[in-house]
């Protein structure tokens, strides 16, 4: 495991007007991440993905827990754990009245990079993220997209062994999402481990090989995006037929259907597997002549592990 | 040795961002320029009520008292890290292991290098007017306001860092610092002071620092001044330092 964490907590006391209230963030996060996955951390703005991101890269003084990062203990060796990681903060870290090529060489050399290895660094990584034509503008000429990818680049000059992304896409337009989501495979196809968070659900489920969701500082599931919505709900076949009320008899005592539902036109069934499952199906309703006008697979979405795992929808959150 | 190494670093960073935006360097040029003929013939005709006075006896009293006021500016350098930590810079440096004391002491150098840049000039445009200082004296000169430079560029960044924010950061330099211009003497000097003023500016280190320049460009380096200004001048710039760079390590987003 390239990062293993164990009870990280971190509280804030804030002040409205006269009172100090303490806000819990981060209340005990158990994690591990396997090296050369991308792992996803899923959850609604002010669940605490930010606040253990930057625990994890040192910014922040956890106030209990541990963990270790690419070997390093967070604690007693943070400038080990520095050396190894990369980090990208959610809002950017660029400055306005520099250019993408002296942001890029300078981040290197304060690695203690030399200077000729810098440059070099500096135009692969251009080149590797598609900036090479505006490398010499200042960074305030850039687009959404195109400072993004400055972060991103920044992030890796070092060739870190793990680097976390903190809402790598948020704001993008569509266009630049998805060119985005390719640099992070990028990423993991150079062999670094990317830890991302995210409050997108597709984003979740198409980018992330693990995700742990998080709510209110704490992660209330892990695993593959796969796993997890198999997890909660199985798939769901819906079948479109004229006599619904007869077709689900056929089905309530079927071993493979966990439950039944019946809407109007159509009756859904609860499966383990969707796609082994609609021959039995079909089978079944050929068997006793229900004539049916429509088959479907229905995988769940995040959105439902999310609403089973906490009450509530993500989108709504 | 790496801490001077991202000294460095740091360093030349900021001085290539100064220098690409001639705008400031125009200013630090043209303000001083206001002060030398606007406000120097005005000062000498009060300064002369208390016996005659020669151009050059002005000049060594008024050009010692810009210098240091143009030094206690350099604690507004506290602007421009809030900038920096609001577009995120000062994070992404922290993430690096690059040295907290770099961080803080490249800025402050960049400060003393553009200050001690307007001192230069502020003394060499004053000589046309009558002003004559010995080199070495305005080399020591230097000093003290580059040490005054280094004290308040750190404390400013410090406050910036602590304070986060333009809006906490106005107020508060403002209703610090402006007592202590008064209250060191810059215009006028505290010799017209009443006895219960002279004593409270002789809680200001400022004031110090004045008197110091003073008998520097009066030609009096062995006067006790000197020495007293940069006895009270090292150690609190050693402390503001300190203090300083652990901002640097430590300050939160
Ligand atoms: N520096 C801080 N001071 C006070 N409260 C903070 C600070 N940083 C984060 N918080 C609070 O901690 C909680 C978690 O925030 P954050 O980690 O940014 O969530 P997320 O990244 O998931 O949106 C929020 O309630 C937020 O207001
Ligand atoms: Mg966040």
């Amino acid at each position: 495991m390239i990062i293993e964490t164990s009870g990280l907590r971190k509280s804030f006391r804030s002040r409205a007007g006269r009172e100090t209230k303490t806000v819990e963030a981060v209340r005990g996060v158990d994690l591990s991440v396997a090296e050369g996955e991308i792992f996803g951390f899923l959850g609604p703005n002010g669940a605490g993905k930010t606040t253990t991101l930057r625990m994890l890269a040192t910014l922040l003084e956890p106030d209990g827990g541990s963990a270790v990062i690419a070997g390093a203990d967070l604690r007693k060796e943070p400038g080990e754990v520095r050396r190894r990681i990369g980090y990208v903060a959610q809002g950017g870290s660029t400055w306005d009245e520099s250019t993408g090529r002296e942001e890029l060489v300078l981040h290197a050399r304060m690695y203690g990079i030399g200077k000729a290895d810098a440059q070099r660094r500096a135009a692969e990584a251009l080149d590797t993220f598609e900036l090479s034509e505006y490398a010499d503008r200042r960074c305030k000429t850039y687009s959404g997209g195109q400072r993004r990818r400055v972060d991103i680049a920044l992030g890796i000059i070092h060739s870190p062994k793990v680097v976390f992304l903190d809402e790598p896409t948020t704001g993008l337009d569509p266009q630049s999402r998805a060119h985005m989501w390719g640099e992070v495979r990028k990423l993991r196809e150079m062999g670094m481990t990317v830890f991302l968070t995210t409050h997108y659900l597709d984003e979740a489920d198409a980018l992330c090989d693990r995700l742990a969701i998080m709510d209110h500082g704490q992660i209330v599931a892990e695993g593959t995006p796969a796993d997890l919505k198999q997890e909660v709900l199985g798939d769901v076949v819906s079948v479109n037929a004229r006599e619904v009320a007869r077709a689900a008899d056929l089905f309530g005592t079927a071993e493979y259907v966990r439950k039944v539902e019946t809407t109007e036109q159509s009756l859904r069934l609860y499966v383990e597997d969707g796609a082994s499952a609609i021959p039995h199906v079909l089978r079944t309703l050929d068997a006793e002549g229900v004539a049916i006008e429509g088959i479907e697979l229905h995988r769940p979405s995040l959105d439902d592990v999310f609403l089973a795992k906490t009450g509530r929808s993500l989108r709504e959150s | 040795m790496k801490f001077l190494r991202d000294t460095w670093l740091v360093f030349q960073r900021q001085m290539q961002l100064l220098l690409r935006n001639p705008v400031w360097v125009a200013v630090g040029i043209i303000q001083p320029m206001f002060y030398l003929l606007l406000f120097a013939p005005l000062m000498k005709q009060a300064l002369s009520q208390g016996g005659p006075m020669t151009d050059e006896q002005a000049y060594r009293i008024f050009v010692p008292g810009m210098l240091v006021m143009v030094a206690l500016f350099s604690a507004f350098s506290g602007f421009g890290i809030i900038a920096e930590l609001r577009a995120g810079v000062i994070e992404r440096n922290r993430v690096t292991p690059v040295s907290r004391v770099a961080l803080l002491l490249g800025r402050s150098l960049r400060d003393v290098v553009q200050l001690l840049f307007q001192a230069v000039l502020v003394t060499l445009l004053a000589v046309p007017f009558g002003l004559r200082v010995a080199v070495g004296d305005a080399l020591l000169a230097y000093l003290l306001i580059g040490l005054m430079t280094l004290l308040l560029s750190s404390t400013g960044y410090a406050l910036g860092l602590t304070l986060r924010s333009e809006d906490a950061m106005a107020p508060m330099l403002n209703t610090v610092i402006q007592p202590i211009m008064l209250l060191a003497g810059i215009f006028l000097p505290l010799t017209f002071a009443p006895e219960w003023l002279k004593n409270v500016a002789k809680a200001n280190p400022f004031k110090w620092a004045t008197d110091g320049v003073r008998a520097l460009f009066a030609g009096n380096p062995g006067d006790d001044a000197v020495w007293q200004a940069l006895a009270i001048l090292t150690p609190l710039t050693v402390v503001a330092l300190i203090i300083s760079s652990r901002t640097f390590a430590k300050s939160v987003r």
